[in-house]
């Protein structure tokens, strides 16, 4: 039989403010361990949680990037359950009235919808103490700098139906979110976590099949290994003849497979009831238009954009929006008059190279607009080669500098000059009599070790098409 | 109609140990207030908007500004064991 999977998924994005959702503690990441906390978000008796606007706000600039209606009205609810990293004994979260609902993003032209997006707070960090993980361990440690922080749980439809779906889902979730600034998208850091629902059923069935939840993968890739897994575990069960059971199962990276989590048969009962410590919100029309106003464009605009104002390939559009850092500097190169093609390939082969070579972000870089300018203007008149290009626009990316100057200090200007090139190619030839005469022995692809030598005897500044023409002039000589 | 196995289930999520008398008595009062809101849900409320909060207010918000916080010595003090600056637990599990 056939199978198809059913694939939702739950992300938390965490927001990008500056204090907690209901206290005033810092929120970034790092800090000594519990440096960040204070009464409110160590659950201590009688404090006064006070929502943090900005949350707010970031959660409607969310909304609105992903095509969601604002509500009018939203409150907050206790998810009661006990936990050591939840000081309180209940998180405080969004039940019935989230602040967002029916939203959609696109992949690859296919809608993807969200069915919903609520605020709530982090819980703490826990350390096992003497064992690698929970179980084995004589104690635990709790770190609340996390607890309090604001996350937007952001929950999909099961509309994906592959892993590599799900991944794509992921990737442009995480794209839309850095490129509005709510979220900085770091899976290793935890910034933005993913949880899937995964179910299958065969093919034509309308029912969906029992799913189960996966949770602890930390890496786009580890998502899609993670679910393709658990889709190839389910239907292997269900042919021979094994039921589904509805539980949360954990991904372990190190087999590649995912297990059941300890079980936990009431957990599920939260007892959820509305917060009396915060009153409800009201969102102003005028509020949300103000926020609406304020939105950047965002990656599918700009990938459109790109292949209709520049004619890039929707491959090559769908590359470069992928960095929003990239195709910022992408479209200021072009307010300074660089040529679109080129300077894509430019940036999206040797600067991300650069990029991941030396661990480091385009912001980190010095490239100026102009720069990239000049850089495909060198190359275009023949003065750079693509090899030289490179050497320069990697100077150019590690300090402040100018084409022309680097050129001339590294000696990277295209030799052009007939009879020095002409001098070069005989040499290399002189010195390579055994290569010469298999060449005329009719090997001929000798030429390309040929070639190769001229272009290291010149650090790779010869210019290509006038070697092509001596070698094939002194070698049918 | 709230049972004893209700009582035992609620009381297991708040992880509250209770003896049978116990038991008895928290079926017998949590029946009684369950009880009363049957006789709430008698009332008309025709045109009157559900509400989630007493107080009339709405919108109480605070700007994003962080203040600083006391300290993990501060916080540590009111904790019954910590270790290197965080909070200690008992073993977490069965």
């Amino acid at each position: 039989m056939n199978y198809e999977p059913v694939i939702g998924l739950e992300v938390h994005a965490q927001l990008k403010t500056k204090s907690k959702i209901f206290c005033s503690c810092p929120a970034g990441f790092g800090g000594n361990p519990n440096e960040h906390v204070c009464p409110v978000c160590i659950g201590m008796p009688g404090v006064l949680p006070v929502l943090n606007r900005r949350a707010v706000e970031l959660a409607i600039r969310s909304g609105l990037a992903l095509n969601c209606e604002i509500a009018e009205i939203t409150k907050f609810d206790r998810k009661n359950y006990f936990y050591p990293d939840l000081p309180k004994g209940y998180q405080i979260s969004q039940y019935d009235q989230p602040i967002c609902r029916r939203g959609h993003l696109t992949i690859g032209g296919k809608e993807i919808r969200i069915h919903r997006a609520h605020l709530e707070e982090d819980a703490g960090k826990l350390v096992h103490a003497g064992a690698a993980g929970l179980h084995g361990s004589e104690y635990s440690l709790v770190d609340f700098n996390r607890s309090g922080v604001p996350l937007l749980e952001i929950v999909s439809e099961p509309d994906i139906s592959s892993a590599e779906e799900a991944r794509c889902y992921l990737m442009e979730l995480r794209n839309i979110l850095r490129y509005i600034d709510v979220c900085d998208g770091n899976l290793e850091e935890g910034s933005f976590r993913c949880d899937a629902n995964v179910s299958v059923r065969p093919v034509g069935q309308k029912e969906l099949g029992t799913k189960t939840e996966i949770k602890n993968m930390n890496s786009f890739r580890a998502v899609q290994r993670a679910i393709q897994s658990e889709i190839d575990r389910q239907v292997a069960a269900l042919e021979r003849g094994e039921r589904i059971v509805q539980e949360t199962r954990l991904w372990n990276e190190a087999t590649g497979t995912t297990h059941p989590m300890r079980s936990k048969e009431e957990a599920h009962d939260y007892r959820y009831f509305p917060e009396p410590d915060l009153v409800p919100l009201v969102v102003e029309r005028e509020w949300v238009n103000e926020v609406s106003a304020g939105l950047p464009e965002l990656p599918e605009q700009r990938r459109t954009r790109y292949v209709e104002q520049h004619e890039l390939s929707p491959e090559d559009a769908c590359l470069l929006a992928e960095s929003k850092e990239l195709s910022d500097f992408f479209d200021r190169a072009m307010l300074a008059g660089a040529p679109a093609k080129a300077a894509a390939n430019l940036l999206m082969g040797p600067t991300v190279w650069y990029l991941n070579e030396n661990k480091i972000e385009f912001s980190q870089t010095h490239i100026t607009p102009e720069n990239m300018k000049d850089l495909i203007e060198a190359l275009n008149a023949g003065t750079l080669s693509s090899s030289t290009a490179k050497q320069v626009l990697f100077e150019l990316l590690k300090a402040p500098g100018d084409v022309q100057a680097i050129v001339k200090e590294k000696g990277l200007a295209q030799m052009s000059d007939e009879k020095g090139l002409t001098e070069v190619v005989s040499k290399v030839l002189t010195d390579n009599p055994a290569q010469v005469s298999d060449f005329r022995g009719g090997k001929t692809k000798v030429r390309q070790f040929f070639f190769g030598e001229v272009m290291k005897a010149t650090r790779g500044t010869a210019n290509p098409q006038m070697v092509n023409k001596i070698l094939d002039e002194l070698l049918t000589r | 109609m709230i049972t004893i196995r209700d009582v035992e289930h609620v009381a297991k999520l708040a992880r509250l140990s209770l003896s049978d008398e116990e038991k008895q008595l928290y079926t017998e009062q949590l029946a009684k207030i369950l009880g009363y809101f049957d006789e709430l849900q008698k009332v008309d409320t025709t045109g009157v908007e559900p509400m989630a909060h007493a107080l009339s207010l709405t919108s109480v918000v605070r700007d994003d500004l962080v203040v600083a916080p006391p300290g993990s010595s501060v916080v540590l003090a009111c904790a019954p064991e910590s270790e290197n600056g965080y909070f200690k637990v008992p073993r977490i599990g069965e």
